[in-house]
Order: structure tokens, then C-alpha cells, then sequence
């Protein structure tokens, strides 16, 4: 038998082969959306390109060679150079790293207490779930990146105020999703039984509720990477996320427009490159959401 | 856009029980506003308060001698204990006073009565041109789902998600302005008419046609048009997706199969009997990209230097001058708030299945 008949039968005669077979059921699905698949290959070559970063380019993104300012793209600078005569192409790639590196940074804090708050909120419901709630609502009022700029400023520009701030600002939608996903679970049978089986309260919500959450937490994660990027690099064009002299796409930008009418490709091929990232994050969700969550389109 | 998640608040569409469940339903709604608006005053509150650029400092200078330093500490209430000072403060913002700014040396509610006018001209001329653009578009490509049109509509919707409008625009300032020179610079109007038209509105175009002065109008309003381009396209995209995907929902009703069946023409089963079906979600989409807009508002301000509440904030972030900040995030999310109250009421009071 072949793998893919192995994958594909309709008698699977394990646990692991059915699992396996709608894994690989789904993945064909994908397969055929064009601009999801897409979505993905840049997504991963985004990746690969901001880690191998220092093999790509044998320039150094902060070296200055002020002989040599804002030069159009060349063989020796691919993208040019910017207004200190850093290598652009050096500092996109750099850049990468920052960027993709805000992203995990916020996700990982956002999603898991999103999900723990809504769950808890989802299983306790009454006083909790309502306390827990308005809190998001508040959170859920106030423009996302207007609240982030508040609290850069408070906490003063830089990386990581602006990925807490980012982080902040973005929880509140898990903890509802997850809540909507536990209502739906926690009077399921096989809770009850667990329940009876004597299993204290939070082991059900850790155990057994959280895990049937995750599915739809991934699906927003993907689909909020690129609001991420677009907050992030907003943040560093007001000033208020990274500093110069870091690749940060949107500092580059910011340090760069005053050059738009003249040397144009020096903030536009920063702007490209967020564009590309935002851009493939969103075709991945897409396409995510319609394997995972046919109901919305 | 944050503006989808709020829609998760929506009230459940089929709740029945008369006219008493839903004008509590509507109390409920109302009396949510006031408890979001206190969290918003807090934590507007607590950002002002760990910040590390010191209130007294700010005032007087860094050179002024120790004894009106601590005379300001006492006068601004800084030496009483935290939750006594969000007493004061609470105060103050119930009798209208948002504080000083230190850059314009204005109070910052007049500062805000000043910027927010280009603001709103702003914003709604490109709901306007959004929805003018985006209902349509969403439709049709519902209608004809799965066509080339439809794949048209969603990588264009997409990658209006995806451009940073900042990014957007100053390429139209390149494009437009500096390589096709149709298009005027930065700024609510030309410096030639600075002063020209009495201020009434604050809205440069209103404000020319009240003076009738129409060379200021037509300067003003094309003034008005890149930026307006680049935040219509930032909605565009959230309200073509929103339009498509209720439409989608729509068409699979029985009753289109019936309306089919009577032999309507497809034009008038789209529009008279699904389009109509989706008029009040869409209300509501409305009124959560109008507030999204804010957000967009923000960074095209800043690009275009246009006058508006959103360079207001920007430029007094940059110069740490906190009380603007914190006045004008509170006025911006004091309006997202009621956006999202009209939204909401409005489902409730439109939508017969709430009742």
C-alpha cells in the first residue's frame, strides 16, 4: 500500500492513521488554494531568510560608509544604500529578524494568556466571567495602536515597551474566542465525566478544555500576525517602537521619507518588505481559516 | 483591524421573549458604557502614572529651586496616596479639564476642539468613499463567487490589509505629487489661502463653500483627496470582506431559492431581497471601520501633516507632552466607545429578530 493510499482509506485501522489521514486530508485541501500555499512559501522563506541572514550577506547592516549615501541599486548593493550608506539589502534581511521577532514575542505572550482567561472565564462563568469580560471589553475599547503609542510613552520607545505595549493591546480577542469555544465544551458529556472521575477545576480547564480551544487560537494568531507586523512597524514610524540605528523596518521608513521625492527607493523598499510579510501572513490565515473554520469564509 | 473583534460582542440575532427583554437588552447595553468608560479613565490614569518623566518637572523646568518643585507636588496632589489622586483626577475630568499642554500652552480640550474637526472631514469622506466602493464590489464578487472578480475583490481587499497606510502614503505623495504633479503637497491647504476663510467648522471644505470663497473650496478638496484615498482603502478592505461574507450567508437563504423560483431577475433577488437582508449587520460594520479609522487616521495624519487630532497626538508624544497624550487617547476612545454603542444599539433596534 502506498503512503498516500495508506493516508487516504476510509477504514483507517488505528487511532494514529486516522489522525494522520485528516492531517494529510486537510494539507491537500490547503494544497489547492493557491494564494494560501503562496502565503506559506513566503511565509517560510521569510523565516529562513531573516535566521540565515549572515550567510546571505557578507555586509554589515550598521557599517557606514557616508562616501556612498543613498546609491541606487547596484551589483555590489542590491537594494542600494541608505542615508549613512548602509547596505539596504543587508538591513532589510537584518530587519527580518526584528520584525519576525516581535511577532513570536508578542504571540507568545498574547495567546497563552488569552487562552487561559477565557477559558477560566468560559468554565467559571458568573461573577468571574463577567469581571473577566469587562475587563477585556475595556481593553476592547480603546484603538489598538492609540493604546500601544500611550504606553510606549509611558513606558518610553524602545523594543520590547513596544512589544509589551503590542502584546497589551492584543490579548483581548483570544480570551473572547476562547471563552465562546469553552461555553460550547464545559457542558459536553465527556466533561461531566471527567468531572465525576472526581478532576478538580483546574485540571479540567488545563487538561481538557484548553486543548479544543487552541485550534481556533491558531487560526486568529495567523490571521493577527500581520496586524502585528503593521502595528510594530507603525510604532517605529512614529518614533516609538525600535531606535535607530536598528533595521527595524518601519524606523527605516521613519528615518528615510524626507527622501521619498528624491532617492525613492530608499523608504519604499522597507515599505515593500512589510508589505510582502503583512501580505503573506494574511493569505495564510485566509486560507487557515477556510480549511479549519468553513462556517466563516 | 481591531474593529472585527468587537462584532464578537454582538448580541445573540435570534433572541425572542418581547418588548420588555429588549428594552432591558438595550439598558444592558447602555449600562455597560459606563463601567467601559471608567476602565478606559483608569488606565489612561495609571499610564500617566508610571511614566517616567516626572508631572512637577514638566511644568517648572528642571532648574527650578526644590521649594516650587515642592509646592507644585502638593498643588498637583502628588503626595497623596494613588487612589486619592484618581479621586482628583476623576474630578477633573467631570468638570471638562483634560490639563495643560505644554507645547501649544492651550488648555487640551480647546487644543482637541481645534484639531478634531479636520479629523472628522477626513474620516467620513473616506467612509464615504469606501463604502461607495466597497458595498458593491463585496456584492457583486458574492454574487459571482468563485469568478475572476471575485478573486480580484480579495487580493485587492487583502492587500489593502497588508500595506501600511503610512507606506501608501508617501507613495501616492511620490507618484502623485512629485512624478505626475496632479495631485497637491501635504497639508489642508495651500499656503497661498492660509487665513483666507473665517474659521467655523474647523472643516477647511465646509467652512470655503460657508465664506463662498470656491477657489479655497477646490484647493481645499484636492487637498483632501490623496489622503482620503489612502484611509478609504484602508476600510475598503474590512468592508468588501464584511459585505462578501454576509452576502455569501444571505444567498443561501430558502427564501432566495423561492425568490428564484418565482422567477425574479437575479438584480432584484440580490439587492431587494438578499442586500436588504444584510443592511443591518452592515450598519454595524460601518460604524466599527468609521471608528477604525482613528487608528488609520493616526498615521496618515503624520504622513500628509494633516492638522487633525491624529499629528496632534503624534507630536505631543514626540515632545512627552503627557497631558495631550492622555487627553487625546481618551477623546479618541471615548468616540470608539460610542461607535461601538451606536453599533451595537443600532442592530438591536433595527434588526426584528431582537425583538
Amino acid at each position: 500500500m502506498t503512503s498516500r493510499a495508506w493516508l487516504l482509506t476510509d477504514t483507517p485501522s488505528s487511532r494514529g492513521q486516522a489522525a494522520w489521514g485528516r492531517r494529510y486530508r486537510a494539507w491537500l485541501l490547503f494544497r489547492a488554494n493557491g494564494l494560501a500555499f503562496a502565503g506559506l512559501i513566503t511565509v517560510l522563506i521569510l523565516i529562513v531568510a531573516s535566521l540565515a541572514a549572515p550567510l546571505l550577506t557578507a555586509q554589515d547592516p550598521n557599517a557606514q560608509h557616508l562616501a556612498n549615501r543613498l546609491a541606487f541599486p547596484s551589483a555590489q548593493h542590491w537594494f542600494g544604500t541608505d542615508e549613512l550608506g548602509r547596505d539596504l539589502y543587508a538591513r532589510i534581511l537584518y530587519g527580518g529578524r526584528i520584525t519576525l521577532g516581535m511577532v513570536v514575542a508578542v504571540v507568545g505572550m498574547v495567546a497563552p494568556v488569552g487562552l487561559i482567561v477565557g477559558c477560566v472565564a468560559g468554565y467559571l462563568g458568573g461573577r468571574a466571567d463577567r469581571l473577566l469580560m469587562r475587563v477585556t471589553d475595556v481593553f476592547l475599547a480603546f484603538p489598538r495602536l492609540i493604546l500601544a503609542l500611550a504606553f510606549v510613552a509611558a513606558l518610553r520607545p524602545g523594543i520590547s515597551s513596544a512589544i509589551f505595549a503590542i502584546a497589551l493591546t492584543a490579548w483581548p480577542p483570544y480570551a473572547r474566542l476562547a471563552r465562546a469555544d469553552t461555553l460550547t465544551i464545559r457542558n459536553a458529556d465527556f466533561i461531566a465525566a471527567v468531572r465525576l472521575t472526581g478532576a478538580a477545576a483546574p485540571r479540567i480547564v488545563l487538561r481538557h478544555v484548553m486543548p479544543l480551544a487552541v485550534s481556533s487560537v491558531i487560526v486568529r494568531v495567523t490571521l493577527d500576525m500581520s496586524g502585528i507586523i503593521l502595528t510594530a512597524a507603525g510604532l517605529g514610524f512614529l518614533g516609538m517602537g525600535a531606535q535607530p540605528p536598528m533595521p527595524e523596518w518601519g524606523t527605516m521608513i521613519a528615518a528615510t521619507r524626507g527622501y521619498i521625492l528624491e532617492q525613492w527607493w530608499v523608504p519604499t523598499i522597507p515599505g515593500i518588505a512589510i508589505f510582502i510579510a503583512a501580505l503573506a501572513f494574511n493569505l495564510l490565515g485566509d486560507g487557515l481559516r477556510d480549511i479549519l473554520d468553513p462556517k466563516q469564509r | 483591524m481591531s474593529g472585527a473583534d468587537a462584532s464578537l460582542a454582538l448580541p445573540p440575532p435570534t433572541r425572542r421573549g418581547g418588548r420588555r427583554a429588549r428594552v432591558s437588552g438595550i439598558l444592558g447595553t447602555l449600562s455597560s458604557v459606563p463601567i467601559t468608560l471608567f476602565g478606559l479613565i483608569l488606565i489612561t490614569f495609571l499610564i500617566g502614572r508610571v511614566m517616567p518623566i516626572d508631572p512637577v518637572i514638566a511644568i517648572v523646568g528642571d532648574h527650578a529651586p526644590p521649594d516650587v518643585i515642592a509646592r507644585v507636588r502638593l498643588e498637583l496632589g502628588l503626595d497623596r496616596p494613588l487612589p486619592v489622586q484618581f479621586g482628583i483626577y476623576l474630578l477633573r475630568l467631570l468638570h471638562g479639564n483634560l490639563g495643560h499642554s505644554v507645547m501649544t500652552t492651550h488648555a487640551v480640550t480647546e487644543d482637541i476642539a481645534t484639531y478634531f474637526p479636520a479629523t472628522f472631514e477626513l474620516a467620513t469622506a473616506a467612509i464615504l468613499l469606501a463604502l461607495v466602493i466597497g458595498i458593491p464590489a463585496g456584492v457583486i464578487a458574492a454574487a459571482r463567487q468563485g469568478s475572476r472578480f471575485d478573486h480580484v475583490v480579495r487580493v485587492v481587499s487583502l492587500a489593502g490589509q497588508s500595506i501600511p497606510v503610512f507606506v501608501l502614503g508617501l507613495v501616492f505623495l511620490l507618484v502623485f505629487y512629485a512624478k505626475l504633479g496632479i495631485a497637491p503637497g501635504t497639508g489642508q491647504i495651500d499656503v497661498m489661502y492660509d487665513g483666507l476663510v473665517p474659521r467655523v467648522t474647523g472643516m477647511m471644505v465646509i467652512d470655503a463653500m460657508i465664506a463662498e470663497q470656491w477657489a479655497v473650496c477646490r484647493d481645499a478638496l484636492a487637498h483632501l483627496a490623496m489622503p482620503t484615498l489612502v484611509l478609504a482603502y484602508f476600510s475598503l478592505a474590512y468592508i468588501t470582506r464584511m459585505t462578501r461574507a454576509f452576502m455569501l450567508d444571505a444567498l443561501a437563504g430558502e427564501y432566495i431559492v423561492t425568490a428564484r423560483a418565482k422567477g425574479l431577475s437575479g438584480a432584484r433577488i440580490l439587492w431587494r431581497h438578499a442586500f436588504a437582508n444584510i443592511a443591518v449587520p452592515l450598519v454595524t460594520v460601518v460604524a466599527l471601520a468609521y471608528a477604525g479609522l482613528l487608528e488609520g487616521a493616526v498615521l496618515t495624519e503624520t504622513v500628509f501633516s494633516w492638522p487633525g487630532i491624529g499629528l496632534y497626538l503624534t507630536v505631543s508624544l514626540l515632545n512627552a507632552d503627557m497631558d495631550a497624550v492622555l487627553g487625546a487617547t481618551l477623546v479618541i476612545g471615548l468616540i470608539y466607545v460610542i461607535l461601538n454603542l451606536l453599533a451595537d444599539l443600532s442592530y438591536r433596534v433595527l434588526d426584528p429578530r431582537t425583538r
